[in-house]
């Protein structure tokens, strides 16, 4: 594949990492490269390109090309330079008579079994094929193939058994095998890179194809994980993505982020005008090193989907039908609602909620928006539903909210645990590169109630898979301390250095008591002893050891106290500071992270300041002529509480969808319907919207300039590559609210939101688009002290000081399983969605999930009359909802699992209202519910989508 | 909110800081609701507890004291 306005040079096989340089001399010219390096490669950084077709500088040489031939002075032959090492002194030719008739010779081959449709060819101008007959100077093809691959039909009409149609299962690319060369980089990236194996090539000689799964299988009903590497890898049009078919070549690129999840992958967007033909991994992004996903890479259609609003609109109550208007007119109508509930009831009865899919400056904005304009604290973000934990936890132990590690930290782990996420499915670029690790030998403990596709999968098998009952993640963690500490595998030179002595020893009493011991805990875990024994010294003495965690951590009662754990593991076994280790919290949407950092909760400002400093808040009270608020604002539940009764009446929520994404729907929906002014600015008329009073067109991440942040703490640019459809980006229609309101904001550019958060948050100083115009993107803390950011944290000591050990007591959840709801319901995503599907329902993504299933063990469905595909009944003792079966072993007796994708299963009507102690973030991982078998959808999934509809009018616009 | 969930929320907090030692679990459930709830809560928490409402942990009621109360509303 070739590259775009921005050459992305491709040398042909990977760096070599060795620090020992030899010096070789290629056609004249001495070049100096670390031992290991190839031949091709030594070339490359020469400046002089080997032809080749089977080489790409992201998976390991193979050499079967032949075309990359080289002749080395004092060698025999000549060899493939792919494969070739260099070595001193090495005199290397890549351009003699001989090898150009080689050349030419191979490529004679090569295109006497391909067809000559070059100019209708959906890949021309993108071909390495042609391009290499150009290279090598072809003029020829004496060769006229008794046998080929590429025509239907021979000469006499009959049907040439050599020739297999195009698969198109795929919804975003096709498989033509017509022009395959058999190069086998499609297969190297499925293993190497995106490591699913899902690709091989079959037969032998003349008869070798390319083959996704078992010879019965499509591309889309084989392994096949859709995430782009192999169509990236192809040199022709075998593997192609069906919108360059569909639109031809792009002309210009542009370097984003993806709007997914909190990997925070690198993209080219490649253009035509200014419509998107396809969104390329860019391969020096240096979250995902030019990986990508099924999500980032090809499911980005939502926008441009037709459901997308892109006029404002209002109504007098959220029972009418929506009314579209111009801006001024909505902005007005909601400006005046405001205004006039904060008279009638108070500074504090007006809020925000922004959004974790918005940038850092547009958050920051909607945070200064009731911080400065409506003068009070009253702002979440939905981090409050999924990583507030962390922020607690990581907070109090180590002295920063944020994961401790870059991404590339995983290349030097040895011993990773995940607890409590699925990254194949959540986070799965991160997931390809940590198989990568794995394969390479690293181990891997997982701590997960559910077999996630971690535990085995090719050649990956995790060495300890600790499969807990839902809610006692705090027992496990203090059972692998307990161990650690009993068994003298701490690490006590790095805990004296750089650990409050006496708080470790308090802690080490504390989980010493044999009550800990895993042959005590494992009672209420499930959690064999033994097991639980092996993992927590693999853990404290092999090698270096990381913590991945996901939501499975905090989405508990005890979230905050298990990150805690989390926290104490890593300190005792000496697991921070250094490359290879760490507390790396998988945070789940593109800028949880960012929207966290810029001071979307209500008790902190920007940097995770507490707003009863008084230092904290005169940096802001300085800058923006205004008094703020002392005191703690109402988190997300809290608002809803109080619009219920009747204290809290309007809110301006961006980009969230509430009344899908938090627990409890009903609770949610009464809370939204209490109030008298609900702004909802979006890119869909979503969930919440319907029990809005105004609709704020929203623009997607590729209309608008600004920055995201991902969760290793990764200041990444995102660029505007077309016009926002609905007029403005996010961050101007923030603006033109507030100054509805009075505010008389004056940005023109996000850049200077991001001068202003620069200006006034420690940790974000040195941070400015000139700097990641020149630098990609930097971590933050970025300042004076670090002025390219900071790839890992805690290397000489904790942000905090001391790192601080705090004890970690279990205490069982109060949601139990009974007569009534004996099962544990926990709840995850999948591959293909996102969320709460906004984005992906509305791109040909469905095809792998079109709806919510619940994964139920067979004993337990036997024992209820439930088969496969039957619609079951789900029901906690917050409300019940109905949903299809799916018998797998992958969830233990005793657990149902399902995920919130679809807003049609409703499952937050099932989750509770119960909350982590110290942040209020919900419980979504423990339910207690019995299934029973069903004839469909419940009542209130009937009136639910009936209200849905109601809400959903809109008016014509007036003439 | 409900009173019932307000007295659970205090008493959530006061568990945990009941493996501390004493006066730092004191303190740690006070500077805990001082810190992340909003006056509003503070408020119906001190009406609660004044009012001598069944259900809230010894802790807690121990701590009460050092809760900063919110400004008159």
């Amino acid at each position: 594949m070739k590259d775009f306005i921005i050459p992305d040079r491709d040398f042909g096989t990977p760096e070599s990492k060795s620090k020992v340089m030899v010096t070789l001399n290629v056609d004249g010219f001495d070049v100096t490269v670390p031992e290991g390096t190839s031949v091709m490669r030594a070339a490359a950084e020469a400046g002089i390109t080997v032809p080749k077709l089977c080489a790409s500088d992201n998976m390991a040489a193979f050499g079967s090309c032949r075309l990359c031939l080289v002749e080395i002075e004092g060698r025999n032959g000549t060899p493939a330079s792919c494969t070739t090492p260099v070595a001193p002194g090495m005199k290397v030719h890549t351009q003699t008579g001989q090898l150009k008739q080689l050349r030419r010779g191979v490529m004679e081959l090569y295109i006497s079994d391909h067809p000559l449709d070059c100019l209708t060819c959906s890949a021309n101008g993108d071909c390495e094929l042609q391009d290499m007959a150009g290279a090598v100077g072809l003029r020829d093809v004496r060769y006229e193939a008794v046998e080929n691959h590429f025509t239907p039909k021979n000469t006499a009409g009959e049907l040439n058994r050599q020739w297999m149609p195009k698969d198109d299962s795929n919804p975003y690319f096709t498989y033509d095998p017509a022009k395959c060369i058999v190069c086998s980089r499609c297969v190297r990236a499925c293993e190497e890179v995106q490591g699913t194996f899902a690709l091989t090539i079959e037969g032998r000689g003349f008869d070798s194809r390319v083959s996704a799964g078992a010879a019965s299988d499509s591309f889309l009903t084989s392994d096949c994980v859709s995430c782009g590497a192999c169509v990236q890898a192809c040199p022709t049009a075998t593997l192609q993505e069906k919108s360059v078919i569909d639109i031809g070549t792009p002309e210009r690129s542009v370097i984003t982020t993806c709007a997914y999840c909190g990997v925070g992958c690198s993209f080219k967007a490649e253009m035509r005008g200014d419509e998107l033909v396809r969104m390329v991994p860019y391969k020096h992004g240096k979250a995902n090193r030019g990986h990508s996903c099924v999500k980032g890479r090809f499911a980005y259609g939502y926008a441009s989907h037709k459901d997308r609003i892109l006029n404002p609109m209002i109504r007098e109550t959220i029972n009418d039908p929506w009314q579209e208007v111009t801006w001024e007119e909505a902005l007005g109508f909601a400006a005046r609602r405001m205004k006039d509930i904060q008279a009638k009831h108070g500074r504090q009865s007006v809020g925000v909620i922004t959004s974790s899919r918005c940038t850092n400056e547009e958050t920051y904005l909607v945070q200064k928006l009731t911080r400065a304009v409506f003068m009070n604290n009253n702002t979440d973000t939905c981090a409050r539903v999924c990583h507030s934990p962390t922020g607690y936890g990581l907070g109090q132990t180590f002295g920063t909210s944020a994961g401790t590690q870059d991404f590339d930290s995983v290349e030097q782990t040895d011993v990773v645990v995940v607890i409590g996420a699925n990254p194949t499915d959540g986070h799965p670029v991160f997931a390809s590169r940590l198989k990568k690790r794995l394969r390479q030998g690293a181990k891997l403990i997982v701590i997960d109630p559910r077999r996630i596709d971690l535990v085995k999968s090719p050649h990956i098998e995790a060495a300890h898979h600790l499969a807990l009952k839902p809610g006692t993640n705090v027992a496990v963690v203090t059972s692998i301390a307990h161990v650690i500490v009993t068994e003298g595998l701490a690490d006590e030179s790095f805990i004296r250095e750089r650990c409050d002595w006496d708080e470790f020893q308090d802690y080490a009493e504390f989980v010493a008591d044999p009550r800990h011991a895993p042959e005590a805990t494992e009672l209420l875990t499930g959690v064999p002893a033994a097991e639980l024994r092996a993992a927590a010294r693999l853990f404290a003495k092999g090698g270096n050891g990381a913590i991945y965690y996901g939501l499975g951590v905090t989405e508990h009662s005890q979230g905050s106290t298990t990150v805690i754990g989390i926290a104490n593991l890593a300190m005792l076994t000496g697991n921070i500071g250094r490359p290879g280790v760490g507390v790396n919290p998988l945070r789940g949407q593109n800028n949880v992270q960012g929207s966290c950092d810029m001071g979307s909760f209500p008790h902190e400002l920007p940097g995770y300041r507490h707003v009863k400093n008084d230092s904290a808040r005169e940096v802001f009270e300085k800058l923006w002529g205004v008094t703020l608020d002392h005191e703690p604002g109402l988190r997300i539940p809290n608002m809803l509480d109080a619009a219920v009764e009747g204290t809290f009446k309007g809110l301006y929520c961006q980009g969230e969808d509430i009344l899908q994404s938090d627990p409890d729907t009903k609770h949610v929906a009464a809370g939204l319907a209490a109030m008298d002014c609900v702004i909802v600015h979006d890119l869909f008329l979503n969930e919440t919207a319907n029990y809005a009073h105004v609709f704020l067109p929203g623009s997607s991440f590729l209309e608008k300039d600004g920055t995201f942040t991902n969760a290793e703490r990764r200041i990444n640019r995102v660029r505007k590559v077309m016009a926002p459809k609905n007029g403005f980006g996010d961050w101007e229609v923030t603006q033109m609210l507030a100054n509805a309101m009075g505010a008389g904001w004056t940005y023109t550019h996000p850049s200077q939101i991001m001068d202003e958060i620069a200006a006034t948050t420690p940790s974000f100083a040195g941070v400015s688009y000139e700097k990641l115009e020149t630098e990609g993107s930097v971590q933050w803390p970025c300042n004076e002290a670090h002025p390219l950011g900071t790839p890992l944290m805690h290397v000489d000591g904790f942000m905090r000081g001391k790192g601080k050990f705090i004890r970690t007591e279990y205490v069982a959840t109060d949601e139990k399983t009974g007569p009534r709801f004996p099962l544990l319901l926990t709840t995850g995503r999948i591959l293909s969605q996102y969320n709460v599907g906004a984005q992906t329902r509305r791109t040909a993504n469905t095809v792998w999930h079109e709806e919510d299933v619940l994964e139920i063990h067979p004993h337990d469905a036997e024992v209820r009359g439930v088969k496969d595909r039957d619609w079951v009944r789900l029901a906690s003792r917050s409300g019940d909802t109905s949903l299809r079966a799916k018998l797998t072993d992958r969830v233990s007796p005793g657990v149902v699992y399902t995920t919130f994708h679809h807003p049609s299963t409703q499952a937050n009507v099932i989750t509770t209202d119960f909350s982590d102690w110290a942040t209020n973030c919900p419980e979504y991982k423990v339910t207690a519910v019995q299934v029973s078998p069903s004839n469909g959808p419940s009542d209130w999934q009937e009136d639910y989508a009936s209200q849905a509809t109601l809400a959903r009018r809109i008016l014509p616009a007036a003439e | 909110m409900s009173p019932d969930k307000l007295i659970y929320m205090a008493n959530q907090i006061a568990t945990f800081f009941e493996s501390k030692p004493h006066d730092e679990g004191v303190r740690g459930i006070a500077d805990h609701i001082s810190d992340f709830w909003e006056p509003r809560m503070r408020r119906q928490f001190f009406q609660l507890v004044e009012a001598g409402a069944a259900g809230f942990k010894p802790l807690v009621l121990e701590a009460a004291p050092q809760i900063r109360r919110p400004a008159e509303a």
